[in-house]
């Protein structure tokens, strides 16, 4: 099999003393797509900072495409082709849904090419189906300030793929969200599955199962168990840890 | 934004319509001090668009526009004082006579040149503008910090300026007045005519060029820098970049203007890099509408006539009055002026007054006898 698309070894970040990632070892292969679960404070976002180039970590490496990310600046670890999804939502409120997107798609992402070029056929077709994907279409014109909240989510997925990244960081997607729209969303991440590498950090069980697929459980900052959603439901550290918990507030 | 645009275009055409009106009529109707006046304040505009696209658009608030400011006007003034210079002893200057300066310093010979002294308005402080804030932008340095580094390295430069007697006459200033181009004094009524076309016309030009570069995709980017600029960078965009590029244009218009302005007031000295006058730069365009670039040149325009008209009258009061007409603006007009207008003011205004009485709203839906919308 090829080497994996991304791989983090021995990853450990210290804030000030603080260890909010220890040791962390994760590999994602190409097409797949991965759950990370863990109570608050397991470093789940750290460690998207540090994959994105937001943080540097202490000690570890990051390796993208067999090369290392370490040292790089956020704009040009995107346009190595990793796209990040923040916890909130964080589109350009003050432009339209095809504008937001057409930032996105944009090739080369030069001050230079967006003065002088026009946007090509081939990317206006494409803002055309990525509103279809998300069904933004009526709202093309649409300060996208004004959209409801799930359809910013949906529109930044949207501005995600529309980036065209190897792999997607989806932080936290169906927060906030109605259970038809997480149905809609979770359908919609399985789809970019295959095509892309999807790892998607959440707290909501119902949506990660439907998910239907490996879970990496995130404790104090450390891989504390991966598998499928039942092995994990089963394991008793993990329980004593999170589910548990979390199950006996759904009571 | 569609439906806003057909309303938004007509009241932009009916502001242009005035204001061509007003630039063709004013040389025939205005004696010639008001028109010299008038002259003096669009060339103002031309500044304010800058901060409006460094501010209103990009979301960085320069308290520093006068540095690139007065070094067009330096520009434009060192090579006036040259092109007259032959009758003075040595061929330099009479100024430099007074501080017993023999040999001209190395940086004026250049603005002998014509060609020159008109690239280097506008380069010269686009240059400087560029290396500044590339440096602060690269260190993530905004907000607040942003505006008060700017206003330090005001600081600096009209501190160096001011006191260097010896290479540009120090806290006098150079004057252009009494200087000769084409063999005409620069401040004749002929003269002055024509800087008050050429203001007009670069006015013109210069938002034609503001609205090039706002209109697109680089104009949505400066507003992503604003509204988020994390975005902005896992979307792949580089914002150092931009706001590089933006702040050296403010910084070329700054140039342009100081140059016009200097010509038309007969002097450029280190007044021009005051605190106060820089902060009045920023007032212009949150009055006018800050992210419309009809607003900054209504602003500058309108403002700075008022301030002359209500000086001639009550000399003592204006500074009270532009502190007044700033809080008005920031607590009622968020958007400016024209900002309020465009997005349905008067009409609201209008109704709070009890005048007119219909607001715009969902329409009415039918509803039957038993209060059930029909479909």
């Amino acid at each position: 099999m090829n080497s994996p698309l991304l791989e983090l070894k021995q990853i450990s970040v210290s804030f000030e003393g603080f260890l909010a990632l220890r040791d962390l070892d994760l590999a994602l292969n190409q097409g797949e797509l991965r759950a990370v679960i863990g109570p608050n404070g397991a470093g789940k976002t750290t460690f998207l900072d540090v994959i994105t180039g937001k943080v540097a970590p202490t000690k570890g490496d990051v390796i993208f495409k067999e090369k290392s990310l370490l040292g790089q600046k956020e704009f040009r670890i995107a346009r190595k082709g990793i796209g990040r999804k923040f916890q909130s939502p964080r589109i350009f409120e003050n432009l339209s849904v095809q504008e937001n997107l057409a930032l996105s798609v944009s090739r080369p992402k030069t001050p230079f090419s967006l003065l002088i070029n026009s946007l090509k056929v081939k990317h206006l077709d494409q803002i055309q189906h990525l509103m279809s994907i998300v069904n933004l279409q009526s709202k093309a014109n649409i300060r996208a300030g004004s959209l409801s909240h799930g359809q910013k989510q949906w529109l930044e997925i949207a501005m995600l793929v529309g980036q065209d990244p190897d792999l997607l960081l989806v932080d936290e997607p169906v927060a906030g969200l109605t259970d038809e729209e997480t149905d809609l969303t979770a359908d919609l991440l399985k789809s970019l599955a295959g095509d892309h590498t999807v790892l998607v950090i959440d707290h909501d069980m119902e949506f990660i199962r439907r998910l239907d697929c490996p879970v990496s459980v995130l404790h104090q900052g450390h891989v504390l168990k991966e598998g499928s959603m039942s092995d994990i439901q089963k394991d008793p550290l993990v329980i004593e840890v999170y589910l548990g918990k979390s199950e006996e507030e759904e009571e | 934004m569609s439906i806003f645009s057909t309303k938004k275009s007509w009241i932009n055409l009916t502001i242009w319509v005035l204001i061509i009106a007003l630039i063709i009529a004013a040389p025939s109707v205005l004696p010639v001090f008001r028109l010299n006046l008038l002259g003096r304040y669009l060339s103002l505009a031309i500044v304010a668009l800058g901060v409006d696209l460094i501010w209103g658009f990009t979301g960085m608030l320069s308290l520093g526009q006068g540095i690139f400011f007065a070094l067009g006007g330096y520009c434009a003034a060192m090579f006036l004082q040259l092109n007259s210079a032959g009758e003075f002893p040595n061929g330099i200057p009479e100024f430099f006579g007074l501080y017993g300066v023999e040999k001209l310093p190395f940086f004026w010979e250049p603005f002998k040149s014509s060609i020159f002294t008109l690239i280097s308005i506008w380069l010269l402080p686009a240059i400087i503008a560029g290396l500044l804030g590339y440096l602060v932008f690269r260190n993530r340095i905004k907000g607040v910090y942003f505006s008060i580094l700017t206003q330090a390295a005001l600081l600096v430069f009209f501190n160096f300026f001011n006191g260097q007697q010896k290479l540009i006459n120090g806290t006098n200033g150079l004057k252009t007045d009494v200087t000769q181009l084409f063999g005409q004094m620069v401040g004749s009524e002929i003269m002055q005519r024509w800087f008050f076309w050429i203001t007009a016309i670069l006015v013109i030009f210069a938002w034609f060029f503001a609205r090039w570069i706002v209109r697109d995709r680089f104009g949505n980017i400066l507003i992503g820098i604003r509204d988020d600029e994390a975005r902005v960078r896992f979307t792949g965009y580089n914002p150092v970049i931009f706001k590089t590029i933006i702040f050296s244009i403010a910084g070329g218009l700054a140039g342009v203007s100081g140059a016009l302005y200097t010509v038309q007031s007969g002097i450029v000295s280190p007044q021009f890099m005051t605190v106060p006058f820089s902060i009045e730069m920023v007032i212009w365009v949150a009055v006018g509408g800050r992210g419309t670039l009809l607003g900054a040149i209504l602003g500058a325009v309108l403002i700075n006539y008022a301030k002359s008209l209500v000086s001639e009258a009550l000399p003592a009061s204006w500074m009270f009055i532009q502190g007044g007409l700033f809080i008005l603006v920031v607590t009622a007009l968020p958007e400016g002026v024209l900002g309020w207008i465009r997005t349905g003011g008067p009409k609201k205004l209008l109704f709070l007054i009890g005048i007119n009485k219909k607001l715009e709203t969902y329409p009415s839906l039918e509803v039957n006898e038993q209060g059930e919308v029909k479909s």
